[in-house]
C-alpha cells in the first residue's frame, strides 16, 4: 500500500477544513488534520526488497508530486 | 508568414477550439494536434490547452504529462519553440518537470470562476515579449487547483531570474507570491492559470488576452524564437 500525503509544510486546505468542522461534532481533543490519498496494487517480484525498489520508483516518477508530496510504502505478502 | 499555432488535444482538454478560435482572430493558422500523435507538425508555437486532461485523475497533468505527444513537446521547447500552457496545460508542463513548482488546490477549496486583474511582471516570455511590464490586464481564471506552490530557493531563482510573468493584484487561490503564471530561464515555455483566449473578445468581456496572443504570434513569427526569446 502506497500512502501519499502532503509534506510538512505545504498548506493542506482540506485537512484544515476539516479540522475546523470537528468541535461541531464534539471531537475536542483531535488535531493536525492532513488529508491524503491511499494506493494498494500489488507487485510481482522476486523478493521484498525488488518490491520496494519497484514501488519507490513509482511513487517518485508517478504517485507522487514530489514537489508537494510526500509518500510512505507498506509492502505486504500475498501468496 | 503567418504564425501556425499547434494546439494539443488530450481527452478531456475544452479550450482547444477557443484558443484556436483566439488564433485566428488574430490572423494566424491553429491546428488541432492529438495526444497520441508523436509529432506536434510543422507549427511555430504550441500550446496546452484548459481542460482536465486525462480526468485530472490521479493529480492534474499527472497522466498528461506521459501522453505521447509530450516527447515532441518537450523537444520543440528544448530548440527554443514557443510553448505556452493555460490553466490545466500549466498543470501538464509543471507535472512534466518543464516549469518548476505545483499546483494545489485554492486556498479556499472553492472552484474560482471569475475575471481577475493580472500584472505583467517581466516581458522577457513569448507570451510577454513587447508588453510593457507593469501593464493591468483582465483576464478570467476558471480552476480548483490554482494555487501557485513551491519552495523557498525556487522562488528566488524565480524572482531572480525575472522568471514570474504575472502576479494577481487581488490573489484569489492563495498563491506563493501572487503567482499567476511562470516561464522557463530561456523564457519559450510559458504556464498562467488565467485564460487569455477567454478574454479575446469585448463580447466576452475583455479584449485584454488578445495582447498575450498578439505576442505569442510574433514571438512565433520570429524567425529564430530562441534567441528572440533570450533577448
Amino acid at each position: 500500500m502506497v500512502e501519499v500525503t502532503l509534506r510538512p509544510g505545504i498548506a493542506d486546505p482540506q485537512g484544515t477544513t476539516i479540522e475546523r468542522a470537528l468541535p461541531a461534532l464534539g471531537f475536542e481533543r483531535i488535531s493536525g488534520v492532513r488529508a491524503g490519498k491511499s494506493f494498494r496494487f500489488e507487485v510481482d517480484a522476486p523478493d521484498e526488497s525488488a518490491a520496494r525498489q519497484e514501488v519507490d520508483d513509482l511513487c517518485r516518477r508517478f504517485l507522487t508530486n514530489p514537489v508537494i508530496e510526500d509518500s510512505r510504502v507498506t509492502l505486504e505478502k500475498v501468496e | 508568414m503567418t504564425a501556425r499555432v499547434g494546439i494539443v488535444m488530450f481527452p478531456g482538454s475544452n479550450c482547444e477550439h477557443d484558443v484556436a478560435e483566439a488564433v485566428e482572430s488574430l490572423g494566424a493558422e491553429a491546428s488541432i494536434v492529438w495526444h497520441g500523435d508523436s509529432s506536434v507538425g510543422q507549427v511555430d508555437a504550441v500550446v496546452l490547452p484548459g481542460g482536465f486532461a486525462h480526468g485530472d485523475y490521479l493529480r492534474p497533468g499527472a497522466i498528461a504529462r506521459f501522453s505521447p505527444i509530450m516527447r515532441a513537446v518537450e523537444a520543440f521547447a528544448a530548440n527554443g519553440g514557443p510553448v505556452v500552457g493555460i490553466c490545466n496545460g500549466f498543470q501538464v508542463l509543471t507535472e512534466a518537470h518543464m516549469l518548476p513548482g505545483a499546483l494545489q488546490k485554492n486556498r479556499g477549496l472553492t472552484f474560482l470562476c471569475q475575471t481577475v486583474e493580472l500584472e505583467v511582471v517581466t516581458d522577457r516570455s513569448v507570451l510577454t515579449a513587447g508588453v510593457a511590464v507593469g501593464t493591468r490586464l483582465r483576464i478570467p481564471i476558471n480552476h480548483f487547483e490554482g494555487n501557485y506552490t513551491c519552495d523557498e530557493a525556487t522562488l528566488e531563482e524565480l524572482r531572480d531570474g525575472q522568471r514570474i510573468v504575472f502576479r494577481y493584484v487581488d490573489n484569489p487561490n492563495g498563491s506563493v507570491g501572487d503567482i499567476a503564471g511562470v516561464c522557463n530561464a530561456a523564457g519559450n515555455v510559458v504556464g498562467m492559470m488565467p485564460h487569455p483566449e477567454r478574454a479575446s473578445d469585448e463580447m466576452l468581456g475583455s479584449a485584454d488576452g488578445r495582447i498575450l496572443i498578439g505576442a505569442l504570434l510574433a514571438s512565433a513569427g520570429a524567425s529564430t524564437p530562441a534567441a528572440g526569446a533570450a533577448r
